[in-house]
């Protein structure tokens, strides 16, 4: 079932493959919309399907390499549920998004449903040699995306990404065989070390494997001083792969935390929570105030993601700290970091998603060049306006939701980091309400660069089917969410108890 | 004496074919010629087909024990022979109907046999036949179309192949000297109770003329001028067989003569191995010319597989990881090899502008060979990188894998400097000089065979990996 639903889009590619290019670009188009809306479909039935208690489900092992300790181990829990799902929202929206493409539309396609693919094996993985074939193969994927169909100095930001992303992937490496090498007998697979928990009690040899995985994982999520690839590459990227980038790819590096780093390395965790703590506040505020100082939308919605990873760190370490608070209260911030990573992917991909329409109608991200855009496209101010409120945790969006819990959970345990962290939500909502005033009110003006369109359009249908239904999603969670805390809390629950036994 | 001729059936045959090629060769006419090519072929088939069927046995010897018929020697067989096939495959435009084309079967199925007795020798003297066998012919080759290029190569490979061999003479003497034996069974025994500094010089010197033949540092300085000077086909055979054996050989030599002895050999190869990888990599930053730029990834290459010769003796993994790494070595730099044969007319990295949209399956393979060589999973070379990465730390050689790693990341620049321009538009057309036209059926078979084979070695690596790991 599981792998039915991992392999359905790589399935399709394979099967698109043997389509001429020349054919028209519908059939194309229209059989991604269809596959991406049939894994949904299979990723709402699992869900429905998921039996209470935070346990895995859907388990499958079969045997890879067996003489190397690494096995085809997948399954999900209340931890990568949530992140499955919004990733085959994500993709879905992406699909009908990309409805109007026109430059090389099979190629677009395909890899996207190879990307699809990757990310949905990645939060399913339980073999550690599994995660990193999925990591790896989401870096060349986002690599092509970016450097094919990205505009500006595309391939530049293309290579510094790629460049980036796969040192940290090989520290990620390194540390994966440190781990298995400390397990007897020597094996990869996730819920075996995490039984044998070897590096309890191995000082220095937990701290550099940790310092191993924890650089891999920083540099993916990405949290600073490793962010700097992140504004480049979003900036250049197309609208879809920006917020699959932003949507799904930067999770895999937060999920690691909590699939990897916590359960595999609960000693080291615990040893090291308050560095972890304080790399988290140190991205909430630097991501904040930088963004406050960039002209150009997608580089500033691409700081922002830097501040809202910061607050997933920051619960992280704050469950890991030694001190006080209750196993309840650790809880919490783990909860509250799983539903940020589920809020920021729908919020922030719709936000990519709303910038990539505003450089197709007047070919320009600088904010400097806008004005008084709510005249002529009411719905897109409306529709940007509601993200942008969603996005700085306003009550009543998954936002709010995300960062209420990450605050109490935290707030015992790390008192002044959660406090700093506080400021970073009053930069960004400043931020962004000035983004929304300099570029939606006062008189109409649009950039003048050559070719640009005289007058600017409202939101297109595939457009708004694409972007309103991760702000409703937003919505649903903010306003009832039980029905995702329910499945979150209990494998939180158990992820605490493995962390701090 | 025990011959034990059963046992040899894959040289053997290498051995008659090339003798019969060289005979039928002299009686056909021009244009048919191409049977020798399929005796050639017919005798790697056989081959690999013995080789397998033995796979499972155990360990024989030959000729006074002084040839092993191990796991190390079936792989090496298995390894050697398909990139032989997979070499004449991409030959066919180069060498089709040329005068000399039978000479070009003969020549490079001798460098095989040569080659594999490098894999098998376990004695010091039948090591030194088997480097000059591996060496001769190569030479040769390389100078094949005698062209200036060509002809320049071919005098630096063989003048430096000529030094390093003298020099890996003397070696082989003072061990002799030292041990009173060639074979390494007695040299285990005598040699830890010889006198170190000669053991230490006589090593030093034997691994010259080794590492001549795999291309190491500090004997690398002939292989970007015979890898760009010789033929595509010949340059793919230069920078990949050859390595095999002699990287087999190194390993035999620590791990069977010198396994206790007070030499630090270990220390010395994981220096050379560092220093490989290092200056391999810079000096392919910047190359515009892929063959030269392929020459230099492969330098790096052989750091990285000389790392589990390091853990020889202090890894149990030591030996499946060189097995695996070397066969997905092989199959991936033949690929790439084989795009660049298979694209005559584009010698340069900004020629493969638009590749993609012209050629997707070339340029498919492309990718995936030299994404492979970087190690990106699931390739073949991934596996051997993540096999020898763990034997490297298994046996305390953590730093090792970790400037590996360092150097990997590196590697990735040059690498995606050549896959960035095929995926990108096409220049302006231009029919006079067309870059990217191809040139013929056979060599874009063995691309596709190469490509397949590197994916299909990552994937089902759970059943490769097993027959790699016998004891030997």
């Amino acid at each position: 079932m599981l792998s039915i639903i991992v392999f359905l889009p790589l399935a399709a590619a394979v099967v698109l493959a043997a389509v001429p290019a020349s054919a028209n670009r519908r059939v194309f188009t229209s059989s991604w919309i269809a596959v991406a809306g049939a894994d949904l479909a299979l990723v709402v039935a699992a869900w429905i399907g998921y039996p209470a208690g935070g346990g895995m489900a859907y388990e499958q092992q079969l045997a890879w390499i067996p003489s190397a300790g690494v096995s085809y181990h997948v399954a999900l829990d209340g931890l990568s549920l949530p992140l499955v799902a919004v990733t085959a929202v994500l993709f879905l929206a992406c699909a009908v998004y990309s409805l109007r493409q026109t430059d090389r539309v099979k190629s677009f396609v395909l890899l996207f449903l190879f990307l699809h693919t990757v990310s949905l094996g990645l939060f399913t993985a339980l073999d550690l040699i599994l995660f990193f074939v999925y990591f790896d193969l989401s870096i060349v994927g986002m690599y092509f995306v970016i450097a094919r169909w990205g505009h500006g100095t595309a391939r530049r930001s293309a290579l510094t990404f790629f460049l980036y992303t796969f040192v940290g992937s090989l520290a990620l490496l390194l540390g994966f065989i440190g781990l298995a090498l400390a397990t007897e007998p020597h094996t990869f697979d996730i819920l075996a070390i995490t039984r044998a928990d070897p590096l309890a009690g191995d000082g220095l040899h937990g701290a550099l494997v940790l310092l191993a995985i924890g650089v891999g994982l920083a540099v993916k999520t990405p949290t600073v001083p490793f962010h700097t690839w992140l504004p480049p590459a979003h900036t250049d990227a197309p609208a879809a792969g920006s917020a699959i980038l932003a949507g799904v790819l930067l999770k895999m590096g937060t999920y690691g935390f909590v699939r990897i780093a916590m359960p595999l390395l609960p000693d080291t965790w615990r040893q090291y929570a308050g560095v972890v703590v304080i790399i988290g506040v140190v991205s909430v505020l630097y991501g904040a105030l930088v963004a406050l100082a960039q002209e150009d939308f997608k580089r500033m919605v691409a700081y922002t993601s830097v501040n809202h990873m910061g607050y997933i760190i920051l619960a992280l370490g704050a469950a890991g700290l030694v001190a006080g608070s209750d196993e309840q209260a650790r809880t919490l911030a783990v909860t509250g970091a799983v539903t940020q990573m589920v809020s920021h992917a729908l919020l922030t991909g719709a936000l990519f998603l709303l910038a990539g329409v505003l450089h197709d109608r007047a070919g320009s991200y600088d904010m400097r060049a806008y004005s008084g855009l709510a005249r002529p496209a009411p719905v897109f101010a409306g529709v940007t306006g509601l993200v942008v409120f969603a996005s700085l945790g306003l009550p009543g969006f998954s936002g709010f939701i995300a960062e209420f819990q990450i605050f109490t959970g935290s707030l015992a345990t790390a008192t002044v980091a959660t406090a700093l962290a506080l400021l970073g939500i009053l930069i960004t909502a400043g931020l962004l309400l000035r983004a929304l005033h300099r570029v939606f009110l006062g008189e109409l003006r649009l950039p003048d660069s050559p070719g640009a369109a005289r007058e600017f359009l409202d939101l297109r249908p595939s457009e708004a089917v694409s972007i309103v239904p991760l702000l409703a999603l937003a919505l649903v969670i903010g306003v009832l969410p039980h029905f995702l805390l329910a499945v979150i809390e209990p494998s939180a629950n158990i992820l605490i108890g493995v962390t701090l036994r | 004496m025990s011959m034990n001729i059963a046992a040899l059936t894959p040289e053997l045959v290498l051995a008659a074919s090339a003798v019969l090629g060289l005979l039928l060769g002299s009686w056909l006419p021009r244009h048919r010629q191409w049977l020798v090519r399929l005796v050639a072929a017919l005798a790697c088939l056989i081959g690999v087909a013995a080789t397998a069927a033995a796979m499972g046995e155990a360990p024989q010897t030959a000729f006074d024990a002084s040839y092993v018929v191990d796991t190390a020697t079936n792989a090496g067989r298995i390894i050697v022979l398909a990139a032989t096939l997979l070499t004449l495959c991409l030959s066919v435009e180069t060498v089709r109907a040329h005068h000399r084309e039978t000479e070009f079967s003969v020549l490079m199925q001798l460098a095989a046999l040569g080659t594999i007795m490098l894999t098998g020798a376990s004695d010091l003297l039948l090591l030194f036949a088997g480097y000059l066998l591996a060496s001769i012919p190569l030479y040769a080759l390389t100078g094949f179309a005698k062209d200036a290029l060509g002809t320049e190569a071919s005098l630096k490979y063989y003048l430096m192949g000529a030094l390093l061999g003298v020099t890996m003479l003397t070696g082989i003497t003072l061990l002799y000297g030292a041990g009173h034996a060639i074979s390494y069974p007695k040299l285990a025994q005598t040699l830890p109770v010889a006198p170190q500094s000669v053991v230490a010089v006589g090593l030093v010197a034997v691994l010259a003329g080794l590492l001549f033949k795999i291309g190491s540092v500090p004997a690398h300085f002939w292989v970007p001028d015979v890898t760009e000077g010789a033929s595509t086909p010949v340059a793919a055979f230069v920078t990949t067989v050859p390595k095999i054996g002699g990287l087999v050989a190194v390993y035999r030599l620590v791990s069977e003569a010198l396994p206790t002895s007070g030499v630090n050999w270990s220390l010395l190869l994981a220096v050379l191995a560092v220093l490989s990888m290092t200056l391999g990599n810079f000096a392919a930053f910047f190359q515009d010319n892929v063959r030269r730029l392929l020459a230099y990834s492969t330098i790096s290459q052989v750091g990285y597989v000389l790392m589990a010769v390091v853990v020889a003796t202090s890894s149990d993994l030591a030996l499946r990881s060189l097995l695996f790494y070397l066969a997905a070595y092989a199959v991936t730099n033949l690929g790439a090899f084989a795009v660049v044969a298979a694209l005559p007319h584009a010698p340069t990295v900004p020629d493969h502008r638009g590749l993609a949209r012209r050629h997707p399956g070339l340029a498919a393979v492309l990718i995936v060979c030299l994404l492979g060589l970087v190690g990106t999973p699931p390739t073949a070379v991934f596996l051997g990188k993540l096999d020898v990465f763990t034997a490297t730390i298994d046996g305390d050689y953590t730093w090792l894998a970790v400037v590996a790693v360092v150097n990997t990341v590196a590697s990735l620049f040059y690498y995606l400097r050549w896959i960035a321009p095929t995926v990108l538009p096409a220049a302006e057309p231009d029919p006079d000089t067309d870059a990217l036209a191809r040139a013929g059926r056979w060599s874009v078979l063995g691309a596709y065979a190469a490509g397949a084979a590197s994916l299909i070695l990552g994937l089902a690596g759970g059943v490769i990996l097993p027959l790699a790991s016998g004891t030997s």
